[in-house]
């Protein structure tokens, strides 16, 4: 019997990835996809090659190409992070594969640490690719050999789609060997992969072709399947219709139910659907966010036995079991006796000693507007600090920040401070920048700059010198890159200087042209372990309690509320690497605690 | 058997991840099926955190569902406040003496309420507090909170204290093996 060990879904993609002899694995970090990659080249970068590219585009495209050159490929990435990367993957469907191509695309439904919950399996079917939805670890190990085979039997790339309930639950999983898949040779193929309109018209008949294949071959795959039940009610036979995390919500709850469970839901395997509607009084369909079970079924003309779909269960949201049992069974969970609401809420905060707090609260002083970008700093708009009026998408902020001062006239626009970390300036912040000095715009670009992907969890990228194994590598200069691009304003600020950020921030903000600062601090976690810190404290004898040190939205300074004065807590603090309130207290009244 | 639920509530970077891991290292050693899950990203910085822990003969879904919970494992008092619904009626409830004030009482916002555990009690009456800082600091380091809590929990699971210290000196580093295995214990010693 094989080892068996409790793993998340995204340490059994890994897992999967080495086990189905995958050659090469690119993405850009992005919860819940992250520990994919993180786990291919913890333990498995010997012999899958991987890299983060700089953004889910790239990683699709360096992908497709080592595809294209023979090797069994995997790409990963949030479900947003497919919006960037759509424009490759759709034509990636017409032209095929070589190698075996797999995307996973890790959803997010609920939002717990994303801007939407766009279902991805929409995805599949717009962009013609196969999908696959594993409903446990163990599964999602195993469907990535099975993506791989059934990508380089029909010649098209395939998604497996994971939400953050099966990439960050952890279940058990039965551990396997490597096989050994040898690279295939590159032939060039001009008709195939240059997608010039003569032959893409051509691509697109034999794409559908293989789609039509592929229909029938979902009919027989050993990852849809049919669990007989017994259960019925009101006399009725009742039949489930489920893929992926919410096959487990529905056992849960109905677990002597006849199943269909699909684990390569598109293209839809219609016969399959129509034996199991045909066994069954009753059609309930039980899947998280949009309708997409419930349309294919319709559209196959087996909608008639529906009697339960999007009528009952909710398109917004995380499903779970107590949303079936209340949709479906009328069953009230339990509720707090307590009004929640009325609880002080604990929102996600920048941590002590991060080093965006100084000039996020800076700006906040001098009262300037802002908008914000995708990462950790995302945080500054939460109060005290107030920072960030907008925030779309990955890059963003800048062209937003662009379209108000058009609006709104170029004496609003020159005190917009666009706010946008290293990773995603590097993502997709330098096109922006190229459209604003082109266009004559003007703002200052603020390039919050810690050194690493922090908010994902302290991923490398090119402005970083290291890649993903820790290797050196050629370290991007942002300040080059602004001045290429035609920034003459350009200004390197110590995020722990707040005096330096004050001047900064008068000097680029007073001129009539577009001014880059780069706001320099490394992410306080990524040396937090090996830092001396001498903490801070407060000497109660000159604190007037005057609160301007709250003001800069520490998690370790509070009020104490029987003197009025301010407090901090030694163990959060991070002192002499920070010294931020203390540069703020009129009075001199934060002091080290030595 | 049914399926045993443990709810883990507290603040990101209280130890939270590192106890569930533990907790389920347990629970597959004593042979049972195991699902654990949390949510990682943007929630973890200083935010709420919950983390859940289900283990039986055969689990399926990785969740808790209010009212399910056998235990309500909370590493901070109004954190408990917030999820006691996940908690059974006549489930137990183990929980943090220490405050951990959110940014909004820090701020002078809002203010933390008052009489948090006579309120906890009220709702689920069978409720441990632990002082988890204080046996922390005797077993010779703060940070092992985490697993003092553990410890406290241990009195209400179905796992021999052998298992439980394979998996602590499994996932602890060796140089803090001693003092987390003394947490365990001054933990197991409260409930």
């Amino acid at each position: 019997m094989s080892e068996k060990v409790l793993l998340s879904g995204n340490e059994a993609i890994a897992r999967g990835a080495y086990e189905a002899g995958v050659h090469f694995a690119s993405a850009y970090p992005g919860t819940p996809s992250t520990e994919i990659l993180e786990n291919v080249a913890k333990h498995y970068s010997d012999v899958i090659k991987c890299q983060w590219s700089t953004n889910e585009k790239v990683a699709v495209e360096v992908a497709i190409g080592a595809s294209f050159g023979g090797a069994r490929t995997l790409v990963t990435m949030k479900h947003v992070g497919v919006n960037v990367a759509a424009d490759p993957l759709f034509t990636l469907s017409e032209t095929g594969v070589n190698g075996g191509f797999v995307i996973v695309s890790a959803d997010d439904p609920g939002m717990h640490s994303s801007q939407n919950e766009q279902d991805n399996r929409r995805y599949a079917k717009f962009a013609k690719m196969a999908l696959v939805e594993p409903s446990d670890s163990n599964e999602a190990k195993e469907f990535v050999d099975y993506a791989m085979s059934l990508s380089e039997k029909f010649d098209i790339p395939v998604m497996m789609r994971i939400g953050t309930r099966i990439a960050h639950s952890k279940s058990i999983v039965g551990i396997g060997t490597r096989k050994d898949i040898p690279i295939k040779d590159y032939i060039p193929d001009i008709p195939k992969r240059v997608v010039i309109p003569a032959n893409a018209r051509v691509l697109h008949k034999k794409l559908e072709e293989r789609l039509a294949e592929l229909k029938e071959f979902a009919n027989s795959s050993p990852l849809n399947k049919i669990e007989r039940g017994d259960w019925t009610r009101d006399g009725k036979k009742i039949g489930i219709i489920t893929s992926g995390i919410s096959y487990q919500y529905a056992k849960e709850v109905f677990p002597d139910a006849s199943i269909l469970k699909l684990g390569s839901s598109f293209p839809f395997p219609d016969k399959l659907a129509k034996t199991f509607c045909d066994s069954v009084d009753e059609i309930w369909i039980i899947e998280e966010n949009e309708p997409f079970l419930e349309e294919e079924l319709k559209l196959a003309g087996l909608g008639d036995k529906i009697t339960i779909g999007k009528n009952k269960i909710p398109i917004c949201g995380e499903l779970n079991q107590q949303i079936i049992r209340e949709s479906i069974l009328g069953e009230k969970s339990r509720t707090p006796n307590i009004d929640l609401s009325e609880l002080p809420a604990r929102p996600p905060v920048l941590c002590p000693g991060c080093p965006h707090r100084g000039l996020f609260y800076i700006a906040q002083k001098m009262k300037l507007h802002g908008t914000t970008d995708i990462g950790c700093y995302t945080l500054g708009v939460i109060p005290p600090l107030n920072q960030g009026e907008t925030c779309i998408c990955m890059g963003a902020s800048i062209g937003v920040a662009f379209g108000i001062g058009i609006a709104q006239g170029k004496e609003v626009g020159k005190k917009f401070l666009s706010y946008i970390g290293d990773s995603t300036f590097l993502h997709s912040g330098m096109t922006e920048l190229a459209n604003l000095v082109y266009n004559k715009g003007n703002g200052v670009v603020c390039i919050m700059d810690n050194s690493t992907t922090a908010m994902t969890g302290h991923q490398p990228h090119p402005g970083t010198g290291r890649t993903i194994t820790g290797e050196a590598t050629f370290k991007v200069d942002y300040a080059e890159i602004a001045k290429a691009l035609g920034i003459k304003k350009i200004v390197q600020t110590n995020a722990y200087d707040l005096k330096e950020i004050e001047e900064a921030l008068k000097e680029t903000t007073s001129i009539d042209e577009p001014a880059v600062i780069i706001n320099r601090g490394r992410c306080i976690l990524l040396d937090w372990k090996k830092l001396d810190i001498t903490p801070f404290r407060v000497d109660t004898e000159k604190c007037t309690g005057c609160g301007l040190c709250l003001k800069v939205g520490c998690p370790s300074l509070s009020k104490d509320p029987d003197t009025g004065k301010a407090v901090i807590d030694e163990l959060l603090c991070a002192g002499n690497h920070c010294t931020i309130c203390a540069q703020v207290c009129p009075f001199d009244a934060i002091v080290p605690a030595e | 058997m049914s399926t045993t639920s443990i709810f883990i509530t507290g603040v990101g970077g209280q130890g939270i991840i590192l106890a569930s891991e533990l907790l389920s290292d347990v629970g597959i050693r004593a042979g049972f099926d195991v699902k654990k899950s949390e949510v990682h990203g943007m929630a973890q910085r200083g935010g709420s955190v919950v983390s859940s822990v289900k283990f039986g003969e055969k689990v399926f879904s990785p969740l808790i569902s209010p009212g399910e919970a056998d235990v309500l494992l909370a590493f901070e008092p109004l954190e408990a406040m917030r999820t006691l619904h996940y908690a059974k009626p006549d489930g137990k409830i183990v929980v943090n003496l220490r405050y951990v004030m959110p940014a909004t009482v820090a701020s002078g916002a809002a203010n933390y309420p008052e009489n948090v555990f006579d309120k906890i009690k009220a709702e689920v009456p069978d409720v441990v507090v632990v002082d988890g800082v204080s046996l922390a600091k005797q077993a010779g380091t703060v940070k092992a909170i985490n697993v003092v809590l553990l410890g406290a929990l241990s009195n209400f699971l179905p796992f021999s204290e052998k298992d439980w210290h394979t998996a602590i000196e499994n996932r602890v580093p060796k140089k803090y093996l001693e003092q987390n295995i003394k947490a365990f214990q001054l933990g197991r010693k409260t409930a």
